[in-house]
């Protein structure tokens, strides 16, 4: 007979592959979240986000903006005293929540990975002003036009380019993105 | 002759084209070369692992299948793409299963995957194999009197590769010394400078930017270098951003270590693409002391 995993099991096997120990162990030193630079802006510091988790906590965990404010600097990984990959945890939920679709909808954050996915889908390569698109609809208009100046300058000292760039084996590559995700999963 | 596999990846195809320029140029000054990667594509950033770990490990295995047929060791300039490319190299490595499943849809571009080589940031080519002391005996226009904030930001460093010093590292302090330049002490210099959050989060990347920059000043700077894109264009390019959030008045010219260490290497700014800033370096490197090299 099998039991449904608890969300605290489902995201240790998430992290399962990866190198580091369990979240389990954590100690609850805070290391991680007096390091973290992104912690004040965050619904909870990665080290309440851990203890969450392990109380099982699901709906607040996923509810949470925590993890799509990780910037990946990687400080939290380095310092942990249990070592624990935090930001690898970080990671995890991002996929978790895309995954299941539970996520802040305000958050930029899923939007903001999926088209830069499709960008690289479709030419091999990224290219910013597509990704400029994810923002334009979710910033107010000063922002908006903060940014387009910005941009301008940065056109016309020639560092945007006006064309996207693509690959050349864009037929093979394709291919080989359809092998090892299911064809259709990304169009 | 040095010779490595040279990956720049999307931001140096146009927006950091002067860090690419750079360093081809400032590498052949001292008899390295790069041999570009003839299709390299993106190595997913941050975006891909967070939608599929396998898709981003595919990735970044095309580019090191690449450069494996070259038989030369890989080099990347970005902070993202050295990480990404390091890590895969790593993984699939040590995961046989998850480097035959790599090699099923590597298959689809002839290209396979092996191992067998390593990968290095740009930094290391000329901290490490080139090393401080060539550099200083190659140098023929000393920096002397330009205060350089030496930034290494995250990926370089982190997460841990080997057995480097992730804490105290120095290795930039002393290339900037080579150059004849000062390098100041900087205590934000391992700190973030925000990544894709300047897109996702805008306020909290101000913020983070902003830390940086008040610390560069505040320890007498008059340039930042730095050895990552990203964090090139975040601290320079949205400073304007940063002062208008904040009331502040930054104005601090952004360069890459590979300009500076182009100018002190003799190559003529043109060359380096000094001039494609947004703040403007020029009153800064016009303030450093000109004198003849001492050999």
């Amino acid at each position: 007979m099998s039991s449904r995993p608890t969300f605290s099991e489902e995201i240790a096997n998430l992290l399962h592959a990866a190198h580091g120990n369990p979240i389990r162990l954590c100690m609850q030193c805070g290391t991680c979240a007096g390091t973290c630079p992104s912690a004040p802006f965050m619904d909870h510091t990665p080290r309440r986000l851990i203890a969450m988790i392990n109380a099982n906590m699901k709906d607040e965990v996923l509810a949470s903006n925590t993890y799509w404010y990780c910037a990946s600097c990687f400080h939290c990984t380095v310092r942990c005293p249990c070592d624990i990959d935090i930001a690898g945890l970080m990671y995890a939920l991002k996929r978790y929540s895309m995954w299941k679709g539970q996520h802040q909808p305000e958050l930029i954050g899923p939007v903001f990975s999926e088209t830069f996915v499709k960008t690289v889908f479709r030419s091999g390569r990224s290219y910013e002003p597509i990704l400029a698109t994810t923002y334009l609809f979710s910033f107010g208009l000063q922002d908006f036009i903060t940014e387009a100046q910005a941009a301008t300058t940065m056109m016309l000292k020639g560092r945007l380019p006006l064309l996207p760039p693509r690959i050349k084996r864009l037929k093979n590559f394709r291919r080989m993105i359809g092998r090892v995700i299911p064809v259709g999963g990304l169009e | 002759m040095k010779r490595y596999a040279y990956f720049p990846g999307c931001s140096l195809e146009k927006m950091a084209l002067s860090y690419h320029k750079s360093a081809i140029e400032s590498a052949r000054k001292l008899d390295v070369e790069f041999e570009e990667l003839e299709d390299w594509n993106c190595c997913g950033a941050t975006a891909y692992f967070h939608i599929d770990e396998l898709l981003a490990y595919t990735l970044s295995a095309r580019n090191l299948a690449m450069a494996e047929k070259t038989d030369l060791d890989m080099v990347a300039p970005c902070a993202a793409c050295y990480k990404n490319s390091y890590f895969t190299n790593e993984a699939l490595k040590k995961d046989p299963d998850l480097a035959e499943h790599i090699n099923f849809a590597l298959e689809e571009d002839n290209l396979h995957f092996t191992g067998k080589l390593s990968v290095k940031h740009l930094i290391e080519v000329f901290a490490h194999d080139v090393g401080p002391e060539e550099i200083k005996a190659r140098t023929v226009r000393p920096l002397e009197g330009l205060k350089v904030a030496a930034y290494y930001g995250c990926q370089i460093l982190r997460p841990r590769k080997d057995h480097e010093n992730v804490e105290q590292p120095h290795f930039f302090e002393d290339l900037m010394a080579a150059i004849g330049a000062e390098p100041v002490d900087y205590p934000e210099k391992l700190l973030c400078c925000s990544g894709s959050l300047i897109i996702t989060s805008r306020r909290a990347a101000l913020s983070m930017i902003r830390n940086l920059l008040n610390g560069a000043v505040h320890s007498g700077a008059a340039v930042i270098a730095t050895a990552c894109p990203m964090c090139q264009v975040n601290l320079e390019c949205y400073q304007k951003q940063v002062n208008q959030e904040f009331g502040t008045d930054f104005n601090v010219p952004v360069l890459y270590f590979t300009q500076l260490l182009g100018l002190a290497l003799g190559i003529t700014p043109r060359r380096l693409r000094i001039g494609s800033e947004l703040v403007l370096p020029t009153p800064a490197l016009s303030r450093v002391r000109r004198k003849p090299a001492t050999t």
